[in-house]
């Protein structure tokens, strides 16, 4: 059974409202991430809505054009603060929400104090399960040996580090086997993959050469876009390794085809 | 003159790099090496981070009143028999350098390593003067003789191996029996040492750096791992001191705190092997020591960073810290940044020193993992300041075309989720349907840069967002 140790599921007299930004990519390329996340968070013991929404605006900041982050934080706020907690199974979106909104309504006082109310509630998805709702373990099963990668945002903005490591050693059937070097970037960055195609490449390769070296079948994070990014470089390279959302295999759902592989019929 | 800028030309000189197998092997050693030493060196010190607060707020307070700390300095450095030359760019610096090696009639100037001789391009300058310097520090003797430039602020010849060592020894050193043994470290650092002892001693001037000025005292601090620095200052008849504004320091302790954090991010080392304070020239009672001490203090760009969100740059104390943990510095090494700065610190310095629209570059090519952040001694917020450059290439439409219509085709879209939602429906829906046999794709139109090297996953059908509502709203009617 999924346990908890923290008073937090206890402690609200009604479950707590979590608003699920299901990230741009979960959104559009993967919707069984987001039915994970849903999932986990109700078994948490929250209770899950999905509001209309686009993107946080983290590729408007990164490229330098304040006024559309801008918009797009204003229209992510309007559409989640009235949630006791907005979560995202990213912790490269879950970063950009919480440490860079308060600073895009620089100047306007109480633009700056909406956003940092709303910062206030924000948290990546399995940070949050562990960290806020006391989750120590999951039900789940999934047959393999997984390593985990750590997605940059996530790890130094928000420092998600043991938690999915926590509640994957209570994942039954599962081993993990550390890979060399996980806390190094993967090189996806965003639109940098695209700009600089040929330096990601050798980033990301060095990374899949330390995929393989851990032999396992299976490779987890919690970011999209880094898994997307080593997904289609191992696929490239002809591994057939299985590549997954961490909130897949947590929330017993890693028997769907892996990233970037067809369904079977 | 100065280095040729080739920033412009990142990519270029990044497809170079990544083809270049030797440069390759010599970098793939860059991080093994540095990165376990400095967190070795971090852990066994408890109060490390705590001391990297303090480093950030001394440089804090000194940047705030640079103006006192830089008069302080200048009163200091004249009461104990030296001088202080303000220069206000490259030219003027050489200017003074030139000047003073004129009136000892200089013919050789033995140099320790820094980074602002190489920003000033002061080596092709005294040449042609009929000057000659040597660089006394072994990395930059070895670019020296190679005729290249750095490839690192603290290890400038990271990018060379030990048999490219050898054959340019062979090369230069031909007064020497050609059947020598030159294939232990041992033996070529011997060979250097022969070959540099004989120009500390024939030099009229020496030029260094300085890692720290310290306006209490008026004095310089230079560190090493050989002991050049000091045969470079003490044996010629005028040492010049070459170093930027923000080096002041307001004390002979905050000097120390801040060594505490400066060899344990570069090296991890506890402290450099040799840590050389110096006050004026030579006293009558002192054994040894120059004759004339003079502190040439560039400005060249800083000062002007002084005002706004760049001032945090001038914390920089040169550790390389970023360098040595940048996945990007990695892959590409330290000259296809185009200048002489790399690495995550040059990427926020160098479009300050020679412009956005020439260093633009720089600031884009980085992954924004922050790990760089993460070691710098002194928190600067290096990837908020590459951003900076970021929204100051966006503002003035420095931005590459394709990028800039790319953002704004999305922005319509991204900002207007009731055309958003339909239109990434749709979007799935194709694609889903095209790459449904394989599960994803090897090439894909406007695409092109992440098929070169990937494949694409095909979208598992319609949007989360569509699902979830027809979800809900089937369970709504269930209940009903």
């Amino acid at each position: 059974m999924t346990s908890f140790t923290g008073p937090a599921s206890s402690a609200h007299a009604r479950p707590p409202r979590v608003g699920l930004f299901c990230t741009c990519l979960v959104d559009t390329l993967r919707p069984s991430v987001g039915f994970a996340a849903a999932k986990l968070l109700e078994e948490a013991g929250c209770e899950v809505d999905v509001p209309r929404q686009t993107c946080c605006g983290q590729p408007a900041f990164n490229s330098g054009d304040r006024a559309t982050a801008r918009a797009l934080a204003e229209q992510t706020i309007a559409a989640f603060e009235s949630f006791d907690y907005v979560v995202a199974p990213s912790g490269s979106c879950a970063g950009m929400m919480k440490t860079h909104y308060a600073e895009l309504f620089a100047g306007e006082p109480d633009g700056m104090i909406r956003a940092e109310h709303f910062c206030a509630k924000v948290y990546e998805l399995v940070s949050f399960l562990v960290d806020v709702m006391g989750m120590t373990s999951v039900t789940a099963r999934y047959e393999g040996v997984a390593t985990y990668h750590d997605s940059c945002s996530g790890l130094r903005e928000l420092k998600v580090k043991d938690q999915p490591r926590t509640l994957l050693a209570s994942v039954e059937g599962l081993t993990l086997n550390e890979m060399a070097d996980a806390d190094t970037c993967c090189g996806f960055g965003g639109t940098f993959c695209v700009k600089y195609p040929d330096i990601s490449n050798a980033i990301v390769g060095k990374k899949a050469d330390n995929v393989v070296a851990s032999g396992a079948d299976t490779l987890l994070a919690g970011d999209l876009g880094c898994l997307m990014n080593m997904a289609g470089k191992l696929q490239r390279e002809g591994h057939q390794i299985a590549v997954r959302h961490v909130a897949e295999v947590l929330a017993g759902m890693g028997d769907g085809p892996a990233i970037g592989v067809a369904k079977k019929d | 003159m100065s280095i040729a800028i080739t920033s412009p030309q990142l990519k270029e000189n990044a497809a170079e790099a990544l083809k270049d197998a030797q440069l390759q092997e010599a970098l793939a050693k860059v991080g093994p090496g540095f990165i376990g030493k400095r967190a070795a060196a971090a852990a066994a010190m408890p109060e490390f981070d705590a001391l990297r607060d303090s480093a950030r707020d001394i440089k804090n307070h000194t940047l705030a009143h640079l103006d006192l700390y830089l008069e302080r300095f200048e009163e200091k450095v004249r009461e104990a028999g030296g001088h202080v030359h303000y220069a206000v760019d490259a030219a003027d610096a050489r200017a003074i350098i030139t000047d003073i090696c004129k009136r000892l009639s200089a013919k050789t100037v033995t140099k320790g390593k820094s980074m602002i001789s190489e920003e000033i391009g002061l080596n092709d300058h005294l040449e042609a003067q009929g000057i000659i310097p040597v660089e006394t520090d072994l990395g930059e003797y070895l670019i020296q003789i190679r005729h290249e430039t750095p490839s690192h602020i603290i290890a400038p010849a990271i990018h060379l191996n030990k048999r490219q060592v050898e054959a340019d020894f062979r090369r230069v050193h031909t007064d020497l029996p050609a059947d020598r043994d030159l294939t232990e470290p041992t033996s070529l650092l011997a060979e250097a040492r022969g070959e540099l002892r004989q120009k500390f001693l024939v030099a009229d001037v020496g030029i260094t750096g300085a890692n720290f000025l310290i306006a209490e005292t008026g004095t310089s601090v230079l560190v090493t791992n050989e002991g050049n620095g000091d045969l470079t200052q003490t044996l010629p008849k005028a040492h010049i001191v070459l170093a930027s504004l923000e080096k002041l320091v307001p004390t002979l302790e905050d000097a120390t705190q801040l060594l505490r954090v400066l060899a344990r991010s570069a090296t991890g080392q506890d402290m450099s092997v040799y840590t050389t304070f110096s006050t004026g020239p030579r006293r009558p009672q002192d054994g040894d020591g120059p004759g004339e001490y003079h502190v040439v203090l560039l400005d060249n760009g800083r000062s002007a960073m002084l005002e706004g969100e760049l001032r945090e740059m001038l914390r920089c104390i040169r550790c390389g810290a970023c360098m040595n943990h940048c996945p990007v510095y990695h892959a590409i090494g330290g000259h296809a940044y185009g200048w002489v700065y790399p690495g995550p610190m040059g990427s926020v310095l160098t479009p300050s020193l020679i412009g956005v629209e020439k260093g633009a570059n720089l600031p884009n090519a980085s992954t924004f993992c922050g790990r760089c952040e993460e070691v710098c001694p002194v928190r600067i917020p290096l990837p908020k300041l590459m951003r900076h450059w970021r929204e100051k290439e966006f503002e003035r439409h420095l931005t590459p075309a394709p990028q800039r219509y790319g953002l704004k085709v999305w922005s319509f879209f991204a900002t207007r989720g009731w055309l958003y939602r339909p239109a990434t429906r749709l979007a799935m829906a194709a694609l889903s349907l095209l790459g449904r046999s394989k599960g994803r794709f090897s090439s894909l139109p406007l695409a092109g840069g992440w098929t070169k090297y990937r494949d694409f996953p095909a979208p598992e059908g319609d949007t989360f967002q569509a699902q979830w509502r027809a979800r809900k709203a089937s369970s709504r009617s269930n209940a009903a």
